[in-house]
């Protein structure tokens, strides 16, 4: 099976400070070698703290913004020689869910509006049945049909996001990329808007490049994940495989500072000291090498390559096999008593027997 | 000192009034207390009344605008009731708050140092340069590297953990007997945010103060808190220590809380949701404010409002057919 996406290489350095003839003289390596691919129907999810570089991956993946160095294939197809036209054409295929939804929709537009513009833009669907295809989008993502004479500001954050993700669907793109779709949002909205991604995902089909700082939300909803760190990944693993078992002590790291919703929960935990380096002037050697408790010599001066295991799990550590095992980062008895997981449950079962999500 | 809690709350009511006239009630009969040294969790989403709560508690409430009644006993005082000169001594004082967006709750135009040595001077007084010292040493308490040079930047030079634990040491200037914490690790990045908790559970044994902590995340209530008061619609649902409620929730909408969560023992398939919204806080339903949202609702849940009963001697719920378990089983 072929990639939907490939990503390779990828380099984005900012220019940060000029001199006076206007010559650059500072760099912000934003993002500094990034390989990755995403399979059709699949979610890679990346991870790493603010100021990472995941976001600006995001930009480059759709070219938003033109990357220093790299290649990005979608469908083989490389998007580095596309012409506008083409671009644009590209751009019905992959879409972007923004975090706010407070500042994603334009204000002036109503839902109708909002969700007819790109049916027109790439004349999808001739003018007459725009208006049923709108009322589909609502209903597809939970909303009711009628809603679409009304202005954003009628609604809450989750019916926001909702919204935009019916733009983002309404050109039937192939691949999405959420960048921190649910950050904004309450707790119980949140777990509607992973529901109803999800559902989408088995319904269309659809990849996902899922860009997040909270695990808990990734080990959800991804099946691969790539965990960045100053502009490069250093690990990338099967959701299944990282979580159980991390092997990167950023990794362990980030893991390890997760809450638990389960009070005294046994685990050794691996707080960093430090303050997280500057992207302007990243540590030599491995950059987590400031701020790593099982740092050597050796990490100080030499960059470590992503090496894969032969069964896709790939780590950029000098160390990797010598550290020490790692099963009680993330709590395997964290589990609800029986009695909880029968009340829990009784939510799910008044959600399946009610309307999907629909607010009156 | 008596044994007594250090802070009780009764019968606490806020309602804002709109420029049209209409009344939202914003927290409705809402009783708390804290011990010493103790944390109390206040848990709920958005718009549920727990900011306001805290608001109220620091006197920090807009006079025109909102109305509030009850009491608030802080060793002695009625918070309610007393002049605004003894709060202004109370507060930053014996009484201290950080706030969530540590970029906006500082002042962009003055050093840190500046800012902590304020409220030592204000209420401490003593010499400008004691101060100083005093501020070092609460830099270098809350973990900021080389105090003596940090002292003297703009919070704009500080990263987001720092300019955090710049607001703590500044809540700690005075040695706060209760420190309120509003959602304090929000904006942060999981890393930073368990530097922070370690450092509050940390200041805990240290210097005994109580904490409440206002956050709408479980996770950070299990790892830090004692006891948890879960608020919804303005109102307190369910209460009890923090072992209780996380095993033996007794309010529904507590249960979709956790149920929607996502699990990180193993993987599911669906997480609960809570259907539908939060009622309009200007026109509250008769019956009890979650009965629209409720899977185990029945006719007497909508009739009038439940009371917070005592289930044990720590362990209250605001609903009529608690207990729970007997509903499923």
């Amino acid at each position: 099976m072929t990639a939907l996406l490939k990503v390779e290489g990828l380099v984005k350095h900012f220019v940060a400070e000029r001199s006076v003839f206007g010559r650059p003289t500072a760099y912000v390596k934003a993002v500094d070698g990034v390989s990755f691919t995403v399979e059709a129907g699949k979610t890679l999810a990346l991870v790493g703290e603010s100021g990472c570089g995941k976001s600006t991956v995001s930009r480059l993946v759709l070219r938003l913004i033109e990357p220093d160095a790299g290649r990005v294939t979608f469908e083989g197809r490389d998007l580095g020689a596309l012409n506008a036209e083409q671009l644009r054409a590209f751009r019905r295929d992959a879409q972007l869910i923004f975090q706010d939804p407070y500042a994603s929709l334009n204000p002036r537009m109503t839902v109708s509006q909002i969700l007819t513009e790109p049916l027109a833009l790439h004349n999808l669907v001739p003018a007459a049945g725009r208006r049923e295809r709108v009322e589909e989008l609502l209903r597809l993502v939970g909303l009711e049909p009628r809603f679409a004479r009304r202005y954003p500001h009628e609604f809450s954050g989750g019916q926001r996001q909702r919204i935009a993700i019916a733009r983002a669907l309404a050109v039937e793109p192939k691949l999405i990329i959420c960048d921190e779709p649910v950050s904004a949002l309450d707790v119980s909205i949140r777990s509607q808007i992973l529901n109803l991604l999800r559902d989408l995902q088995d319904r269309l089909k659809l990849a996902y490049i899922f860009v997040s700082h909270d695990l808990a939300v990734v080990k959800h909803i991804a099946d691969r994940v790539a965990v960045m760190n100053l502009g490069t990944i250093v690990e990338t693993a099967e959701a299944q495989a990282l979580f159980a078992a991390p092997r990167h002590p950023y990794s362990r790291a980030l893991l390890s500072a997760i809450p638990v919703p389960k009070p005294r929960a046994r685990r050794s935990r691996i707080v960093l000291e430090g303050e997280l380096p500057s992207a302007l002037n990243p540590p030599s050697g491995c950059r987590f090498h400031t701020r790593c408790p099982y740092v050597i010599a050796r990490c100080r001066s030499e960059v470590p390559q992503l090496r894969e295991d032969g069964t896709g799990y790939a780590t950029a550590c000098h160390r990797t096999g010598e550290l020490p095992g790692a099963e009680a980062i993330l709590p395997s008895d964290g589990g609800f008593s029986p009695t909880l997981e029968k009340l829990v449950a009784a939510f799910n079962a008044a959600e399946a027997s009610g309307r999907p999500g629909v607010i009156s | 000192m008596t044994a007594g809690p250090l802070i009780e709350i009764e019968g606490l009511r806020v309602t804002f009034q709109s420029d049209d006239g209409r009344m939202t009630h914003a927290v409705d009969s809402v009783d708390l207390s804290v011990a010493n040294g103790a944390t109390l969790g206040l848990v709920g989403e958005s718009g549920c009344g727990k900011s306001v709560t805290s608001l109220a508690i620091m006197g920090l409430l807009p006079k025109q605008s909102a109305a509030v009644s009850g009491a608030i006993r802080f060793d002695g005082f009625d918070l309610l009731d007393v002049p605004d000169a003894t709060l202004r001594d109370l507060r930053g004082n014996r009484l201290a708050m950080i706030f969530q967006e540590p970029m906006t709750s500082l002042n962009p135009s003055l050093t840190i140092g500046d800012q902590i040595a304020e409220t030592i001077l204000r209420h401490r007084g003593g010499s400008r340069r004691a101060a100083r010292e005093r501020t070092i040493e609460l830099l270098r308490r809350v973990h900021i590297s080389s105090p003596e040079k940090r002292i003297d930047e703009f919070p704009h030079k500080l990263s987001g953990g720092m300019r955090q634990r710049v607001m703590i040491a500044m809540a700690l200037a005075c040695d706060p007997q209760l420190l309120i914490a509003d959602e304090p690790t929000t904006a942060l990045d999981v890393t930073l945010q368990a530097q922070i908790l370690d450092l509050m559970r940390e200041l805990k044994a240290a210097n005994g103060a109580a904490i409440i902590l206002i956050t709408h995340d479980l996770g950070v209530v299990a790892e830090v808190c004692d006891e948890v008061a879960v608020m919804y619609a303005g109102e307190i649902v369910e209460r009890a220590p923090v072992d209780e409620l996380f095993a033996n929730p007794q309010h529904p909408y507590t249960v979709g809380l956790l149920g929607s969560i996502p699990r990180l023992d193993r993987r599911t398939s669906h997480l609960a949701t809570i259907e539908g919204m939060v009622p309009n806080m200007a026109n509250p339903p008769a019956g009890c404010r979650f009965a629209a949202r409720c899977p185990f609702v029945e006719d007497a849940c909508t009739r009038s409002p439940p009371p917070l009963a005592l289930l044990s001697a720590t362990h209250a719920s605001r609903c009529i057919r608690a207990p729970l378990e007997r509903l499923v089983s």
